[in-house]
Parts: C-alpha cells; sequence; structure tokens
C-alpha cells in the first residue's frame, strides 16, 4: 500500500509474505528502470482521508482492546424459541434511558422550592417551548417503565428465567423493581399541586404505619415531624441524585449477568437430549 | 498458601529435603506480624478513615431531621366569645413557617362541654388531619360527625371514630387564651379514651402496647398534662 509510508510503523499493516519490499524471494525493484510512480500530494490526503476515521478508531482499539468486548456483547449466542417477549428488559431499559434524558432537561426549568415549584411546572408547560411535550414523556414515559419492569418481571417469571444461575440477577431486578417504585413516588410530589401533594401525605404516612421503625421514615420522608421547607427539595434530591446513580450502576451488573450467564430458552422448546440418551429414554 | 504446599508435597514426593527459605525482609524472632501483613492492615485502616470522613457526615446530615424539635409556636385565632359549646368553628392557621399555603392546617375549635364531661373553661381544637392517611376531614354539621372523603373514615363530634379505617380518634392542638384570644399550638394526639399522647402520624395506632410498636419520635412535643 503506498499509503504504507505516511502511517507510523507500529501501526502499519504487515506485508503479506511474498509481498512488500522486503518480501523473501522476491527480486528487488530495479529503481532506475522502474521508478516507482509517485502520486500528488493531493491524493495522497485525499486518500489519507478517507482512512482516517479507520485510523482513529483503530488508535482507541489498539489501546482499549474495545472491539473484542463489543464483539462479545453484541454477537453472542441465544438460544432457539428467543421471541418478542426477550424485549421487555431492553424496552425497559430505553425507558429509564428516556425519562434520565427528559429529566435533566426539565431539571433546567424546574425550581423545587415549596413557593415556586407549582409556578414552574406552569412556566415549562404553557410557556417554554416543547415544554409540555418533554413534561408529558416524563410524566407518561414514568407509567411506561413501571409497566414494562412488570411485564419484564412477568415473563422472567413464567419463563422460569430466574432459576439457578440467573437467581442474582432476580435479586437485583427486584432491587430495581423497587428503586423504580421509589422514583414514582418522589417524582409525583414535583409538580406541587393539590393531588400530587395530597397523594404524598398519604403515601409517606403509609410508610409510617410500619411498626417500630415506620414513625422515623417518615421524619426521615418529610425532614421533621410535619411536611416542611425542606421535604420538598429532599424528595428531589432523592429522585434526581440518589435512585438514579443507583438505578444505572445496577442496571449495569444486570446487564453484565445477562450477558456472562446468556439468556434461558422458553419453556415450551424441550431440550434436545444427544441421540444415544435420546434413544435410550424412549 | 498452596505454593507452600505445592513446594512441600513436590519435595517429599521426590524425596528430596525442603530448601531452607530466605527469612523475609525485617523479619526477627517471635514477630506476631509480617511487614507486608501490616501495612496491609495499615492502609485498609486509612481508606476506611477516609470512607468514613465522607459517609458519616453525610448520613447524620440526611438523618438529623429526625432528631430535631423545631421551635414551639402559638398563634390566636380569634376572640374567646367566637366559640361556643354546642359546634365547631373552622379556623386555618399555620404549621410549618416560611412555605406558603402547604404549611398551613385547619383546626375546628369549640368551648369545652360539660355535657360531654370535659374540664370546663377550656378550648377544644381538633385536627382536621384524619386518623387514617391524612386527608383533610370535615365538619358535618347536621350529622354532628367529622367525615373523611377519602376513604369513608367517621368521627363522632368529640373526634373519636365511629366507622371506617381509622384507627385512633382525630389530632388535637393544644390550646391557651391569652389578652382575651384563644391561641393553638403544638399538635398532639389522643388514645381511644381521649387522653393526650405525643403526635403520632395518621395510620399509627395509639394507648397500650401501640406506644411501643409506634414509638414517640423526638421531633414531637410532650402533650399537655391533664
Amino acid at each position: 500500500m503506498k499509503l504504507d509510508s505516511l502511517i507510523p510503523a507500529p501501526l502499519r499493516k504487515p506485508a503479506k509474505p511474498g509481498e512488500g519490499n522486503g518480501a523473501k524471494g522476491a527480486a528487488p525493484a530495479d529503481l532506475k528502470t522502474a521508478p516507482p510512480e509517485r502520486p500528488s500530494d493531493a491524493k495522497r490526503i485525499a486518500e489519507r482521508a478517507v482512512e482516517a476515521p479507520v485510523d482513529v478508531l483503530a488508535w482507541v482499539d489498539q489501546r482499549t482492546a474495545a472491539s473484542g468486548f463489543l464483539t462479545g456483547l453484541l454477537y453472542r449466542k441465544v438460544p432457539k424459541g428467543t421471541n418478542w417477549f426477550y424485549t421487555l428488559g431492553s424496552a425497559t431499559l430505553f425507558a429509564f434511558i428516556a425519562q434520565a434524558v427528559t429529566g435533566v432537561f426539565l431539571a433546567m426549568y424546574y425550581t423545587p422550592s415549596t413557593t415556586q415549584a407549582y409556578a414552574s411546572i406552569a412556566h415549562i408547560n404553557n410557556d417554554v417551548f416543547l415544554g409540555q411535550f418533554v413534561h408529558g414523556m416524563h410524566k407518561w414515559g414514568s407509567s411506561l417503565m413501571v409497566i414494562l419492569i412488570f411485564l419484564h418481571m412477568g415473563r422472567t417469571f413464567f419463563f422460569g428465567a430466574y432459576k439457578y444461575p440467573r437467581e442474582l440477577n432476580w435479586v437485583i431486578g427486584v432491587v430495581l423493581l423497587i428503586l423504580t417504585m421509589t422514583m414514582a413516588f418522589t417524582g409525583y410530589l414535583l409538580p406541587f399541586d393539590q393531588r400530587s401533594f395530597w397523594a404524598t401525605v398519604v403515601g409517606v404516612n403509609i410508610n409510617g404505619t410500619a411498626p417500630v421503625l415506620g414513625p422515623y421514615l417518615s421524619d426521615f420522608l418529610r425532614a421533621g415531624p410535619e411536611f416542611g421547607a425542606t421535604t420538598l427539595s429532599r424528595f428531589y434530591a432523592i429522585h434526581m441524585l440518589l435512585i438514579p446513580v443507583l438505578i444505572a450502576a445496577l442496571i449495569t451488573i444486570h446487564l453484565y449477568l445477562v450477558v456472562k450467564l446468556g439468556t434461558t430458552a422458553p419453556p415450551w422448546l424441550k431440550a434436545k437430549l444427544p441421540e444415544p440418551l435420546e434413544k435410550e429414554r424412549v | 498458601m498452596s505454593d507452600d504446599a505445592d513446594k512441600q508435597s513436590r519435595a517429599e514426593a521426590s524425596g528430596r529435603p525442603e530448601r531452607a527459605k530466605p527469612e523475609p525482609p525485617g523479619y526477627f524472632e517471635g514477630e506476631s506480624m509480617t511487614r507486608r501483613r501490616a501495612l496491609e492492615v495499615a492502609v485498609q485502616g486509612v481508606g476506611g478513615l477516609a470512607g468514613a470522613a465522607i459517609v458519616l457526615p453525610a448520613v447524620g446530615f440526611a438523618v438529623a431531621p429526625i432528631f430535631h424539635r423545631g421551635k414551639e409556636r402559638w398563634e390566636a385565632i380569634g376572640p374567646v366569645g367566637d366559640f361556643v359549646e354546642d359546634t365547631y368553628r373552622q379556623v386555618v392557621f399555620t404549621e410549618t413557617e416560611s412555605i406558603g399555603d402547604a404549611g398551613k392546617t385547619t383546626a375546628y375549635v369549640r368551648r369545652s362541654s360539660k355535657q360531654l364531661g370535659e374540664e370546663p373553661g377550656k378550648f377544644v381544637a381538633v385536627s382536621n388531619r384524619c386518623a387514617h392517611l391524612g386527608c383533610p376531614v370535615r365538619f358535618v354539621e347536621a350529622a354532628g360527625n367529622f367525615i373523611c372523603p377519602c376513604h369513608g373514615g367517621v368521627y363522632d363530634f368529640q373526634g373519636k371514630r365511629i366507622g371506617g379505617p381509622p384507627v385512633r380518634p382525630l389530632d388535637q392542638f393544644q390550646t391557651r387564651v391569652r389578652k382575651g384570644q384563644v391561641e393553638v399550638g403544638p399538635r398532639y394526639s389522643v388514645t381511644s379514651q381521649l387522653e393526650p399522647v405525643r403526635a403520632r402520624d395518621p395510620g399509627e395506632f395509639t394507648g397500650g402496647i401501640w406506644e411501643y410498636l409506634y414509638p414517640p419520635r423526638p421531633s414531637t412535643f410532650p402533650p399537655p398534662s391533664s
């Protein structure tokens, strides 16, 4: 390749046997009778530009070995019979990402203050360009995520996919379910209208009915014996900082285990025994 | 460990005596901990201290409100003559300051009634917070009852539960008279016999063993003595 002269030596593709200048068995070219054609600068630069994206990727890959990891992640084998029900987990992940993205942009206009929260939500809905749309995506997306996570859980349960060796992934999934419900609970207060205020009052009081520790849990959630000045900002911090980080971390472990352990075949597909055993069984 | 064992077994298998291992640097007779182990413990200890220095203040910061009791607050709600024995007057006052309407609450106030066997000359302020889950109850004049719109809790004239899911009578507020004005103060809860106890959240039983299963919180005020 003529470009070789431009590429730093360590990144240069090694010549195939029988090719290249230093190839064994080939007579050295006579530079006097057949001088190599020298490409114009423009041509060289153009050729180089075409290769540039590949070069950059190769540079990154050589230092991270990411391609091997990504190949293993994306081209892993799945069992026969894998069907649309297996997409519910990815759908839940997509719903979470949608919530994270819309939430970040809502936070640009929202004010977590008892006296300004309602007005800031009204401002988002009525004045901000596409504000009602983004707020609506976040609001309806939360219900969607709860529905999807339950469907995903049902699929796992009815397909028996929680069994050995995937019990730990089930446990992590249950924690993710609880965290998702906590997200739905803490997010409900943020619009700070009558409905969200009273729903939160009732919700906190339900939490408080747990014996012994319940009353203290209520005080923790409200930051005091009554709904107070910092209750809203407390819910806001839990909703947008604490739990999203936990969910993202647990999703990473959840996915790692999915890739590591593989997925299960649907229960209606019986495992095919090797030929001799199959005969023995009959 | 396994290396040592392997070496030993190999040595035994080949019938050769094991070669004496050189002493690690800094070794002395009778040492209780190798230098490597001591450094491990030290590094882990320092790491643990650094972690605790971050986590403990943060956790304390988050849970501090559980142990904090705010300032006692009294608010005048009207002259003594405004209140009668046989019906309630609805008053709205501020329970939590500086959070606007969200900090306001409603009480139904009357004079104490001789007919009901109450100590005369006092004022009774019944909170409108349902003892089930905290919805606002309403005093229905015609029935003489408090009725909750959420789940159908019903309380009699004194605030005792007579129907629905509530677990105890309605809360009350302390009252006093200053300069001819009735004032309401901190909230307290009552048992089914209307004995005052420290304020509980809705949904929590009061009296008897429930005083231990739903312990009083440090953030609430002591009940009035009576």
